[in-house]
C-alpha cells in the first residue's frame, strides 16, 4: 500500500494559504473581466483587428479571460482540497507516533 | 497605564534585614521582581564575599544535576518541564536536596558499573559459544552429502582422524574484527609459512564492540596448527590483532560439555534482567525530582548571589541592602519583607538621592513592541516624554505611506491576525528560530501596519497594482470625445489623446474617496501622483517635527525649566512655523483656489519659496495672494530673528542667575542639566556650545529632515511601480492564452505571481518601508524633544527556566 502521505505539513500549509488566495482573487478577477471593468484592458490579449466593428469583439475576449480565471480558480479549489487531505494525514500521523 | 505617558518615578531606597530573615525576604521579593539591588560590594572579589560557601555548595549540587540530566538523556529519557515554579528552599531542604542527589547520584553510578560488567561478561560467554558451535563444522566428521559445501576450504584435520601422524595438531580459536580478516591471513600465511589452516566464518548475529558500541558481524576464526613456535607465532599475531581467543578442547566430547557449561552460565546471567530493571526505576525517580530540583537550586544561587551584594552592619547586626524601587511599589515591598521576616524585624527606608534612577516603563502585551522600537534607539532618560503611545499610530501610518496597497496590506493583515489570535498556542511561542521570533513578538506592529496600509491603498486607489472602481470614475471620456469629435483617422494616428477638463462634463469633481481610477489608465499617471505624493510628505512631514516639538513642552514643565519654554520652545516653533509652516500653508492654498481654469498660470510654490529667501521675485511667476510679498517678508525675518535668541537665551539667562544671589531651592530629582556645585567659568563655556550645537542641529535640521520626510513619496513610487511590474511581467502572460489551456496555464503562473508578491513586495519591500518609518520616527520625530540616555531598571526576578 502505496503511502498517501507525499507533503509534510509545512508544505501542506502552504498549498492550503495559496490554494485559498487562488481562489479568492481568481474568482474575483474572473468576476472583474465578466462585467469588462475597465481598468483591466491591458491584460485582455486583443490584436488590432477586435477593435474593428464595435466593442462587442472586446467583450468576449474579456469573457473567455474570464472563463480561463475560473477554470483556474476550479483547479486551485482541488489543490487545496488536496493540501488540506494531506495535512488531515500528517496530524493523524503526527497522533500516532506519540 | 498612567506610566506609558512617561516613566514611573522610581526612589533609592534602603532595605534593612535581620541576619536571620535575610534568606526569606529576598526569596520574597524575588517572586515578586519589584526590585532592583545594587552592588554595594563592588570592589571586593567573589571568592572573598561573604555567602561565598553557599554559592560553592550550590554550585556542586548543580554539577551533580548535570551528571544525572546526562545520565537521563543517554538512557533516551527527556526530563519533565517544572509544571509550577518551586519555591527557593529553607537551608534544611537544601541539605535534604543535596544529600538526596548525591545519593541518587551514587546509586546511578553503581548501577550502571555493575550493569556494564554483566553485560561484557554475556558478551564474552556468548562469543565463546558461537566459536565452539562454529568451529564444530569445521572438526566434525564428514557426513556425507549434508556436509555444506559452500565453505570453500578443506575440512581441517581432525586429530581424531588423522591420530597416525606424529605431530600433535592444536588450535587457535577466536573471534576478529571483519575488516582485519584479510590482513590476518596474510600474515599469518607469511609467517607460518603453511604450517596451518585457519578457517574463517561468520558469526550468525552481530554483536555489539565493546570499544564503539555499534553492532558488528564478528568472524570466528579456527586455525589448526603443529609445532609449539608456530603455536607461539600464532597467538602473538592474535594478540597484535586485537582478536578474542577462546579455549577449544580437542575432543569433541569436551567440546559439547563446553557447550552445555556456556549455555549453563548464560542462563545464570539473569541478574542481568534485575539490574536493568533497578536501572529504570532509579531513572524514574531522577527524572521526577530533577526538574523541581534543578529550579530551586537557581533561585537558590540567586538569592545568595543578591545576598553577596549587601552590606554587613556590624553594630546593627543586619544587612543593609541599597535597591531603586518604583515609588508606586513601595508597600509591596513593605508587605513583602513582613511576609518574609520572622518577627517583621525587616523594614524599608526611602534614601534621598542625586543620581539619575533608571527607567521604568510598564507596559502590556500590546505596546511591549512598541516601546521596544523606541527602545532599540535608546532607553528615555528618567521621567523624560515617551515617544512610545505616539509611535503606536504614527509608526503605522508612516509606513502605511510608504506602503500602500489594498492587497499587500490585506495578506499582513491577515497574517499578523493569524498569530494575534494564537498567540497563546505552545507551538507558537516555543518556536526556535530568531527570525521567527521576531516577527512574532512584532505581531501586533504587524497587525497595525497591515491595517493602515489598506487604508492608505484605497487612498491611492492600488490593489495588487490594479485600481479599484468603487464609485463611478468622475472622468467622462464620451464627452470629451462628442465635443472634439475625434475621428477614426484622428485615432488611427493619434495614439495618446488628452482629456481637457476645462471642457464642461469632462471632469464631474473629486472623486468621493481616494484617487480616480481612470489615473490608473493615463499616460501622465506618475507626473500627477508625485506632486500629490511630494507635497503630501512635506506637509506630515512639517506636521509630525511640529508635534514632536510640542512635545518638549511636556519636558520643560515637568523639570521646572520653564524659561526654556519661552527662550527654546518659542523660537524653535517660530523658525518651524515661519518657514515650513508656511510652506504648508502654500500648498494647501494652492490647491483650494487654484483650478484647472487657471492651470496655464498658476504660480509655482517652488520659485516662490526660493524667492522668499532670495527676497527677489520674479514677474512671470504671479502671486498667490495679494500682498504676498511682504508677508514673506515679515516671516523670514522672524525666523532669522528666532535663532540668535534659541543661541543665546538659556545660556544667558543661566549665568544671569548664576551671578544673580542664589536662593536655595531643592531641584528635581535627577533633572537633565543639574549644574549645581560646579565651577561657574568652566559651566558656562559648557553650556554654551551645547547651545550652539542644539541650535545649530535644529535650524539645518529643519530644511534637512523637511527633505528627508520626501522618502515617503519615492518609496511609495517604488512599491507601486515593483507591483505593476510584477503584474504585466508575470501576471498578463496567465491571461495571454485564450483557449481553455489558457486557464490551466494561469495556475503556475499565479503561483509565481503569489511566491514573488511575498518574497519581493511583502517581505523586501515590508522590512524596507519599516527601516524608514524607524528612520524617520528615530532621526527626524525624536531629536527635537528626546534625549534618550537613560538606562533601564532591570529587577531582581527569578526568571522562567531557561534550561536547554
Amino acid at each position: 500500500m502505496v503511502s498517501l502521505l507525499c507533503c509534510g505539513p509545512k508544505m501542506a500549509a502552504c498549498g492550503l494559504v495559496l490554494s485559498a488566495w487562488g481562489v479568492v482573487m481568481l474568482v474575483l478577477l474572473g468576476i472583474f473581466f465578466n462585467v469588462h471593468s475597465a481598468v483591466l484592458i491591458e491584460d485582455v490579449p486583443f490584436t488590432e483587428e477586435d477593435f474593428k466593428g464595435g466593442p462587442e469583439r472586446i467583450y468576449r475576449l474579456y469573457e473567455q479571460v474570464s472563463y480561463n480565471c475560473f477554470i483556474a480558480a476550479g483547479l486551485y479549489a482541488l489543490l487545496g482540497g488536496f493540501s488540506l487531505f494531506q495535512s488531515r494525514l500528517n496530524k493523524r500521523k503526527e497522533y500516532m507516533v506519540r | 497605564m498612567g506610566s506609558l505617558f512617561r516613566s514611573e518615578e522610581v526612589c533609592l531606597a534602603q532595605l534593612f534585614l535581620q541576619s536571620a530573615s535575610a534568606y526569606s525576604c529576598i526569596s520574597e521579593l524575588g517572586e515578586r521582581g519589584l526590585l532592583e539591588f545594587r552592588d554595594l560590594n563592588p570592589k571586593v572579589s567573589p571568592f572573598q564575599r561573604r555567602f561565598v560557601g553557599e554559592v560553592r555548595r550550590c554550585e556542586e549540587m548543580e554539577k551533580t544535576f548535570t551528571f544525572l540530566q546526562q545520565e537521563l538523556r543517554a538512557a533516551g529519557r527527556l526530563p519533565a518541564p517544572c509544571p509550577e515554579s518551586p519555591r527557593a528552599p529553607a537551608a534544611r531542604e537544601a541539605l535534604r536536596v543535596q544529600e538526596q542527589s548525591e545519593q541518587l547520584a551514587q546509586e546511578l553510578r553503581e548501577v550502571s558499573r555493575s550493569r556494564s560488567s554483566l553485560r561484557d561478561r554475556l558478551r564474552d560467554l556468548r562469543q565463546h559459544l558461537h566459536v565452539l558451535r562454529e568451529g564444530q563444522r569445521f572438526t566434525s566428521l564428514p557426513v556425507g552429502p549434508g556436509v555444506p559445501a559452500g565453505l570453500g576450504r578443506e575440512p581441517i584435520l581432525d586429530p581424531s582422524l588423522h591420530h597416525h601422524l606424529d605431530r600433535k595438531i592444536n588450535f587457535v580459536a577466536g573471534v576478529i574484527h571483519p575488516w582485519r580478516v584479510t590482513a590476518f591471513e596474510r600474515l599469518l600465511w607469511r609467517a607460518c609459512r603453511g604450517y596451518l589452516v585457519a578457517s574463517f566464518v561468520e558469526m550468525p548475529e552481530p554483536m555489539e564492540d565493546p570499544a564503539t558500541g555499534e553492532s558488528i558481524t564478528w568472524v570466528i576464526f579456527l586455525i589448526s596448527y603443529w609445532g609449539e613456535q608456530i603455536g607461539q607465532k600464532i597467538r602473538k599475531i592474535s594478540n597484535c590483532f586485537h582478536c578474542q581467543v577462546y579455549g577449544y578442547p580437542e575432543s569433541e566430547a569436551s567440546r559439547t560439555e563446553a557447550i552445555t557449561r556456556l549455555h549453563g552460565q548464560i542462563q545464570e546471567l539473569s541478574t542481568l534482567e534485575e539490574t536493568e530493571k533497578y536501572l529504570a526505576e532509579v531513572l524514574d525517580k531522577v527524572a521526577q525530582v530533577l526538574p523541581t530540583w534543578r529550579v530551586q537550586v537557581q533561585k537558590m544561587k540567586a538569592i545568595y548571589l543578591v545576598l553577596n551584594q549587601c552590606s554587613f552592619d556590624v553594630t546593627k547586626k543586619c544587612l543593609i541592602a541599597e535597591v531603586w524601587c518604583p515609588v508606586r511599589d513601595l508597600t509591596q515591598v513593605q508587605d513583602a519583607l513582613r511576609q518574609g521576616s520572622v518577627s517583621g524585624s525587616c523594614f524599608v527606608q526611602r534614601v534621598p538621592t542625586t543620581e539619575s534612577p533608571p527607567t521604568l516603563i510598564r507596559t502590556n502585551k500590546f505596546t511591549a513592541g512598541f516601546q521596544s522600537i523606541v527602545d532599540a534607539y535608546g532607553v528615555a532618560s528618567y521621567q523624560e516624554v515617551n515617544p512610545a503611545p505616539y509611535a503606536i499610530i504614527t509608526f503605522p501610518f508612516i509606513f502605511a505611506i510608504m506602503f500602500g496597497d489594498v492587497g499587500h496590506g490585506l495578506l499582513m493583515f491577515l497574517f499578523a491576525l493569524w498569530m494575534v489570535l494564537y498567540e497563546d498556542s505552545p507551538r507558537l511561542r516555543q518556536g526556535t528560530n530568531e527570525i521567527w521570533l521576531t516577527f512574532f513578538e512584532g505581531r501586533y506592529l504587524i497587525l497595525l501596519m497591515g491595517a493602515f496600509s489598506i487604508y492608505t491603498g484605497f487612498i491611492y486607489n492600488e490593489c495588487f497594482s490594479k485600481a479599484t472602481a468603487i464609485f463611478p470614475s468622475a472622468w467622462s471620456v464620451a464627452t470629451m470625445a462628442n465635443h472634439s469629435s475625434w475621428s477614426s483617422a484622428y485615432l488611427a494616428t493619434h495614439p495618446s489623446l488628452t482629456l481637457d477638463p476645462n471642457v464642461t462634463g469632462v471632469f464631474q469633481g473629486p472623486y468621493p474617496f481616494g484617487i480616480d481610477p481612470i489615473w490608473s489608465l493615463a499616460t501622465n499617471h506618475l507626473n500627477f501622483l508625485n506632486s500629490f505624493k511630494m507635497k503630501m510628505s512635506v506637509v506630515l512631514g512639517i506636521v509630525h517635527m511640529g508635534f514632536g516639538v510640542m512635545l518638549g513642552v511636556f519636558n520643560h514643565v515637568h523639570f521646572q525649566q520653564r524659561h526654556r519654554l519661552v527662550l527654546e520652545f518659542l523660537p524653535e516653533m517660530i523658525f518651524l512655523l515661519a518657514l515650513f509652516g508656511y510652506l504648508v500653508f502654500l500648498i494647501f492654498y494652492k490647491w483650494i483656489k487654484f483650478s484647472a481654469a487657471d492651470s496655464r498660470v498658476a504660480p509655482s510654490i517652488l520659485i516662490h519659496f526660493i524667492d522668499m529667501f532670495l527676497f527677489t521675485s520674479n514677474a512671470e511667476n504671479l502671486p498667490l495672494y495679494p500682498g504676498q510679498v511682504p508677508v514673506q517678508m515679515v516671516l523670514v525675518v522672524l525666523a532669522l530673528a528666532s535663532v540668535p535668541v534659541l543661541l543665546l537665551g538659556t545660556p544667558l539667562y543661566q549665568w544671569c542667575r548664576q551671578r544673580a544671589p542664589r536662593t536655595v531651592r531643592p531641584r528635581a530629582v535627577g533633572g537633565f542639566m543639574g549644574i549645581t556645585r560646579r565651577g561657574i567659568q568652566h559651566d558656562f563655556a559648557e553650556i554654551f556650545m551645547h547651545q550652539a550645537i542644539h541650535t545649530i542641529e535644529y535650524c539645518l535640521g529643519c530644511v534637512s529632515n523637511t527633505a528627508s520626510y520626501l522618502r515617503l513619496w519615492a518609496l511609495s513610487l517604488a512599491h507601486a511601480q515593483l507591483s505593476e511590474v510584477l503584474w504585466s511581467m508575470v501576471m498578463r502572460n496567465g491571461f495571454v492564452g485564450l483557449s481553455y489551456v489558457g486557464g490551466v496555464v494561469l495556475v503556475p503562473v499565479f503561483a509565481a505571481f503569489a511566491v514573488l508578491t511575498v518574497a519581493i513586495l511583502l517581505v523586501m519591500e515590508g522590512l524596507s518601508a519599516f527601516l524608514h518609518a524607524l528612520r524617520l520616527h528615530w532621526v527626524e520625530f525624536q531629536n527635537k524633544f528626546y534625549v534618550g540616555a537613560g538606562y533601564k531598571l532591570c529587577p531582581f526576578a527569578f526568571a522562567p527556566d531557561t534550561w536547554e
